[in-house]
């Protein structure tokens, strides 16, 4: 968000310009505007409505720019734009007697009249002047006020998107875990000698693997069924690797199988069931992953009967975990959650369990 | 020459056969022993059959290889030489640099013929210096080897990478209570499976850690390693004495418990 805040910054003075050509158009229309009245005098009306506006314009945008310096010494977070209303009130108020007063003498010099300023006028007559001349300038400040909101937002959205760019990235390194990878490529190696036929199929399963992968970080969702089918290639691989050691279990209720859920979202809890569950221990254990749905929640576990729980700061934990929790608070925000537990049941291990809102 | 034996300790069955295959393509004499799939059965096994080569993969279950091969070095009996150690990894970056250092042999997955066949030729060459009588710088070189291989930094998962941050105060729970116990007033540490046991002059304390997670916590002029399983606070230790064996055995100053010092270790007590 700051670098577009700044990169909107870097030119004030341009766009100071550029915004005084509009503000003479919006004199001209003000000008024509009273001359509907009073059409033979539109060259008097012109005389003092152009540099009115244009006063006005110049010492309220000013003192804003001024605000906003003053306010960034003391203060670096303020918005680089915008001082906030209260000030911006102040600012308005100001400027608008001061640019007044100043068109007037313009209007003045140019017709060659002498009519009295602000100063000069009742009381009564100088405040309504000093409201009607408000008008534009309050209008005008709000639409910039809304327009710089809305290119925060949009600002704030960009940061957003190239957030979820890089997380994208660092799953996809992730997955393409490399001793992963040549420990698959190594015994597909074995296999093709020994056992053609299964080395086929093992590589079919690497293949849709890495497509997955690979296309995890362009598409957003596919569904629940795809996601299961990619984590099934995955222990496939996974237990031609380690063999009998690897138990597994994977259930997908029929009317839960076409729900988009975002893709690979759970290779990262298996993964680190395989790694820090069964693989730390000699005799291995099951993965088992389970979908259901809680209303309107549609609930994934990954459970294994690993070695469980036992160091919170393991390296490789840790990573996986935030990046699972990331891509959800990107694509739900608070509406989707992971939590990580201790199994309950005597079989022990651990429990990674993911909620999503269901999005019809 | 007697027959050369080998054991091979590979968790993935496949890759096992493969380099055992490959083996008997290369050196047809080497005469398989076992095939054990995990660290501790690689220990077990290789002090009951006494290979002269032992191959060890890196990740395996439970111990693993690193952790294999220092425990059949510290246990290996007095004298005899121990098995030439040969390491096999997929993709272990760290672990790679470090054999390199050490001189360590390695092979990476899947065994290609002509780096195993180099290998082989090593192992050969090897084997047959160690038949040479007199030759004692044997048993010293492979100790000296594996020394360096375990204090290479970043080898093995738990050790982290940068400088650790030193340990002041260790917080062992008991009960419902948190003891604090300053580390200068540790004795020593012992590992004991998952645990490490925290031995001071008036009590001992469980902490839920490893050894190998807290070793590098700890001040390494302060807190010697003297065996695989034990770490010890070096101005506790009142002498070290050696049996009619070669064993060496430390005792301590405020305690009655004597450590034994592994033959990895052995060579930090000398006079000066």
């Amino acid at each position: 968000m700051t670098s577009t805040a700044h990169t909107l910054a870097a030119s004030p003075w341009r766009s100071f310009a550029w915004r005084g050509l509009k503000v003479l158009a919006i004199g001209i229309g003000i000008a024509l505007l009273f001359a509907l009245a009073q059409p033979h005098k539109l060259g008097v009306s012109m005389a003092y409505a152009v540099p009115i506006t244009f006063g006005c314009w110049f010492f309220i945008d000013a003192g804003r720019l001024l605000a906003v310096r003053w306010l960034q010494r003391r203060d670096p977070k303020t918005h680089p734009q915008w001082p906030g209303w209260p000030w911006m009130a102040g600012v308005l108020l100001i400027g608008t007697v001061l640019g007044y007063q100043s068109g007037h003498s313009v209007g003045n010099l140019v017709t060659g009249q002498n009519a009295p300023g602000l100063l000069f006028e009742g009381p009564v007559r100088a405040v309504s002047l000093v409201a009607f001349s408000l008008v534009p300038g309050v209008l005008a400040t709000y639409f910039f006020y809304t327009r710089s909101r809305l290119a925060s937002i949009e600002a704030q959205a960009q940061e957003a998107q190239r957030h979820a760019a890089q997380a994208q990235l660092r799953l996809l390194e992730s997955q393409l875990e490399p001793h992963m990878l040549f420990n698959t490529l190594a015994n597909l190696r074995v296999l093709i000698a020994l056992d053609p036929p299964r080395a086929q199929a093992m590589l079919d399963q690497l293949i849709a693997f890495l497509r997955a992968t690979l296309n995890a970080s362009r598409v957003g969702q596919h569904a629940l069924s795809a996601e299961f089918s990619r984590i099934a290639d995955y222990l496939a691989l996974m237990k031609v690797r380690m063999g009998e050691r690897l138990q597994t279990d994977l259930v997908l209720p029929d009317e839960l199988a076409s729900l988009p859920v975002p893709p690979l979202l759970l290779q990262p809890l298996v993964e680190n069931s395989i790694r820090h569950g069964l693989e730390p221990k000699v005799e291995g254990g099951r993965v088992e992953l389970e979908a259901s749905r809680e209303g309107d929640v549609l609930v994934l576990r990954v459970r294994d009967t690993g070695a469980g729980l036992a160091d919170p700061s393991a390296d490789g934990t840790h990573f996986g975990l935030q990046q699972v929790r990331e891509r959800l608070a990107t694509l739900y925000g608070d509406r989707a959650s992971l939590q990580l537990a201790a199994a309950a049941d005597s079989r022990g291990g651990t429990v990674a369990t993911i909620r999503l809102p269901v999005t019809p | 020459m007697n027959t050369p034996t080998a054991l091979i300790a590979e968790d993935e069955a496949l890759l096992a056969a493969h380099l055992q295959a490959e083996l008997a393509r290369v050196w047809p004499e080497l005469q398989v022993v076992a095939n054990v799939g995990h660290g501790a059965a690689a220990v077990e096994q290789s002090l009951a059959l006494r290979p002269d080569i032992v191959f060890l993969d890196i990740r395996m279950p439970g111990m693993d290889g690193l952790e294999a091969a220092q425990a059949i070095g510290e246990d290996w009996p007095e004298g005899a030489a121990p098995p030439l150690l040969v390491f096999v990894t997929a993709y272990d970056q760290y672990a790679l640099q470090a054999f390199e250092q050490a001189a360590v042999d390695y092979v990476l997955k899947p065994v290609q013929p002509e780096r195993l066949a180099q290998t082989c030729a090593r192992l050969r060459a090897a084997l047959q210096r160690r038949q040479m009588p007199g030759d004692s710088s044997v048993v010293e070189t492979a100790l000296s080897q594996l020394r360096e291989l375990l204090g290479a930094p970043g080898l093995g998962h738990a050790t982290p990478a940068g400088p650790a941050t030193r340990l002041s105060v260790i917080q062992a729970g008991v009960g419902a209570a948190i003891h604090m116990v300053p580390v200068q007033e540790v004795i020593y540490f012992e590992a004991a499976d998952k645990y490490v046991r925290v031995i001071t002059a008036e009590r001992e304390l469980l902490i839920r850690t490893s050894l190998r997670e807290l070793l590098p916590q700890l001040d390494p002029d302060r807190f010697w390693q003297v065996h695989r399983g034990t770490v010890v606070r070096a101005d506790a230790i009142a002498s070290a004495l050696r049996d009619e064996s070669g064993k060496l055995t430390l005792t301590l100053r405020g305690h009655v418990d004597k450590l034994a010092v592994s033959r990895l270790y052995a060579q930090r007590f000398k006079p000066m």
